[in-house]
Parts: C-alpha cells; sequence; structure tokens
C-alpha cells in the first residue's frame, strides 16, 4: 500500500533495506573495509569516513592516495575531482523532493544523501510518489543507505579476508550490472537511451586517453552528445 | 597509519579531506538544483550529463575492474553481464533476478573447467 503521511513515506523509504540497491551497497562497502585494513588505516578511521562521506569512489579515492604516501591536500584534490559527479545528480534530484514549502535543513540532509543508489532509486521511484512524500522518502532511503555503508565498511574490515576470491568477484560484479539495468529500466526518451548508450560506449576510451578526468569528460562530453540527439527529436 | 595520527588530528584530516570536499558538490547541486526549471533545457541537459556519468562508471567497472574482479577474465565477465540482462528481461524485468542472475553465471563459469 502506498504511504499517505510523512512518517509512513519515511518508513518506506527504510523499507529499502531489503531491496537490491541495499544488497549492492553492502557488498561494495565490504570491498571499501577490507581496502582499509589492507591499507593499514584504523577501523575507527574507516568507519568514521564511511559514515561521513557515504560515496563509495570518494572514500576509495582518499584510502587509495593516503596508502600512495600523498599529502591531505594532494588526496583532497583527487576526492574532490571525484565528487564533481554527484553534483548533476543532486541538481537532477532536489527538484523532484521539493514541495511548495521548503525545508532549507531537511533539503541539505536530502543532498547529503545522494549518491548513485539513492540516485537511481530516487529517479526511479520518487516520481510516482505524491510531492509532499517525496522528501521523507528518500530521507529514509538515505538513512538506510548510509547505515549500509557503515555495516558493509565495517564486516569488509573486520571479516572479509575469510571470503573466496571467486565469491568477492560475483559480488563486486552485482555494482555494474545493478547501474546499467536500473539505468535502462528508468529511462524515459530518446535522450535517455543515448547518453547511456554513449557514455557506455565513451569512457573505455577517455579512461585510456584521460584516466582521472575520464568519468567527467563522459559526462559531459557523452552527455551534451546526447542531449542533442534528444533534441533533434 | 603514518599518513594519519591516531588522535583527533587524524580525523579533522578525513573531515575535511574527504567530507568537505564532497559535501560541497552536493551543496552546490540543491544551490543550482533549486533554482532550475524542470522542464527547461538547462535540466534536461543536466540530466543528459548524470545519466551519461553513471553510464561511464559500468562500462569502466566492467573493462577495468579492481580487486577480485580483476581476476576473472574479460570474455567471463562480459558473458555473465550478457547473461543478466537475459534474466533481467527474461524474468519479468525482476532487477534482483538480472543482478543476481549475472552474479550467479560468473561463479559458474568460472567452476566449469576449461
Amino acid at each position: 500500500m502506498p504511504p499517505s503521511t510523512p512518517a509512513g513515506a519515511f518508513i518506506g523509504g527504510l523499507g529499502l533495506i531489503i531491496s537490491v540497491p541495499s544488497v549492492v551497497l553492502f557488498v561494495t562497502a565490504l570491498g571499501f573495509g577490507a581496502l582499509a585494513r589492507d591499507g593499514g588505516f584504523d577501523l575507527g578511521h574507516a568507519a568514521f569516513l564511511a559514515a561521513i562521506v557515504f560515496a563509495l569512489p570518494n572514500q576509495v579515492v582518499l584510502i587509495d592516495q593516503l596508502m600512495r604516501g600523498a599529502t591531505i591536500a594532494g588526496a583532497a584534490l583527487a576526492v574532490t575531482l571525484t565528487a564533481v559527479r554527484l553534483m548533476p545528480m543532486t541538481v537532477t534530484l532536489v527538484p523532484l523532493f521539493q514541495g511548495e514549502k521548503r525545508r532549507h535543513l531537511l533539503e541539505v540532509l536530502a543532498a547529503h544523501f545522494v549518491a548513485i543508489s539513492t540516485w537511481i532509486e530516487g529517479q526511479r521511484r520518487l516520481p510516482s510518489i505524491p510531492v509532499e512524500l517525496r522528501l521523507p522518502f528518500h530521507l529514509g532511503a538515505g538513512v538506510v543507505m548510509s547505515g549500509m555503508m557503515l555495516a558493509g565498511t565495517i564486516a569488509g574490515y573486520l571479516l572479509v579476508s575469510g571470503v573466496p576470491t571467486l565469491v568477492t568477484a560475483a559480488l563486486l560484479f552485482m555494482t555494474p550490472l545493478y547501474f546499467i539495468l536500473s539505468l535502462v529500466a528508468t529511462s524515459r526518451s530518446a535522450m535517455d537511451v543515448a547518453a547511456i548508450a554513449i557514455g557506455c560506449g565513451l569512457s573505455p576510451v577517455l579512461y585510456l586517453v584521460m584516466p582521472g578526468f575520464d568519468l567527467l569528460a563522459t559526462g559531459l562530453v557523452g552527455g551534451t552528445a546526447a542531449y542533442l540527439i534528444g533534441r533533434r527529436r | 597509519m603514518a599518513a594519519l595520527d591516531d588522535g583527533f588530528g587524524g580525523y579533522l584530516a578525513l573531515f575535511a579531506a574527504g567530507f568537505l570536499v564532497t559535501e560541497v558538490w552536493r551543496w552546490l547541486g540543491l544551490l543550482v538544483g533549486s533554482r532550475l526549471d524542470v522542464a527547461g533545457e538547462v535540466f534536461q541537459w543536466v540530466r543528459a550529463v548524470a545519466t551519461a556519468l553513471v553510464a561511464g562508471m559500468v562500462t569502466r567497472m566492467l573493462l577495468f575492474p579492481a580487486g577480485a574482479l580483476a581476476d576473472i577474465p574479460l570474455t567471463v565477465r562480459l558473458t555473465a553481464f550478457a547473461g543478466g540482462f537475459v534474466c533481467y528481461y527474461a524474468l519479468k524485468r525482476n532487477l534482483a533476478v538480472g543482478v543476481g542472475g549475472g552474479a550467479a553465471l560468473l561463479i559458474l563459469a568460472q567452476l566449469v573447467p576449461r
């Protein structure tokens, strides 16, 4: 039954604990926890990072940079470059949950909960929810996903070394599959389809040509091309 | 850990180099997103950029994986990936079936002796 109150919508968001993105996020967080342990970081540092950042690629980049002996400033630069991708995601999610009444503090919290998983689920689920219930739903989803990030990081730190490599590989394999199937499932227009196809095709080329800037370049070049294709229709 | 000290300083470094530099892009997104017309051209373009970016992560993870996935041969990865699509479309477009099916195929393909 669809929720009809803000509290019900928040609980509906919490219900995402039993969902594909929740499992996928937990599994990728396991990998992050294991990486932090391999790198010689404290469990407290790894858990703190997972709890406050809530963006796996950024957490991985920070740990990786520090492991390679980068300075804090150098690591921060690499992290912020990785984080630019969150801006277009937030821009396209915010209007979905903004109603007539503006609740600035909750909106800042809602923006914090923007990551790939919550962006995908937001695009998928928010349009069918009444506008005034979208913010609580997204906040509930964010709390659950943040919780999974923290739980996965701690679990990965403590016990992932006992898991067979093949199982770990299969678990890691779920992330790209989840991303692509959700993108395809939520695509609504020729522009969306073009953005998926061009983005998929462009990123391996740009990865080899300009590693580090490849994802941003893929987004800008591929997205602009897809936008132009969409407009011609 | 050499780069981080155990006390308050280590946590402060993670707060600055992890949280602040990440969060600033979400704040910017909130600022811009609050002022954009959803039906407008700029919004459509940003949507295309975000979609292409996430799609780009998919092929990058698939073709240039890190960690345990790198030990799996490329042909197995691509076959299981296609298999995930088949599972998804064959069984009522169920996301769990598609994702779980692809992962199961990856394990099966590796266990079959060649």
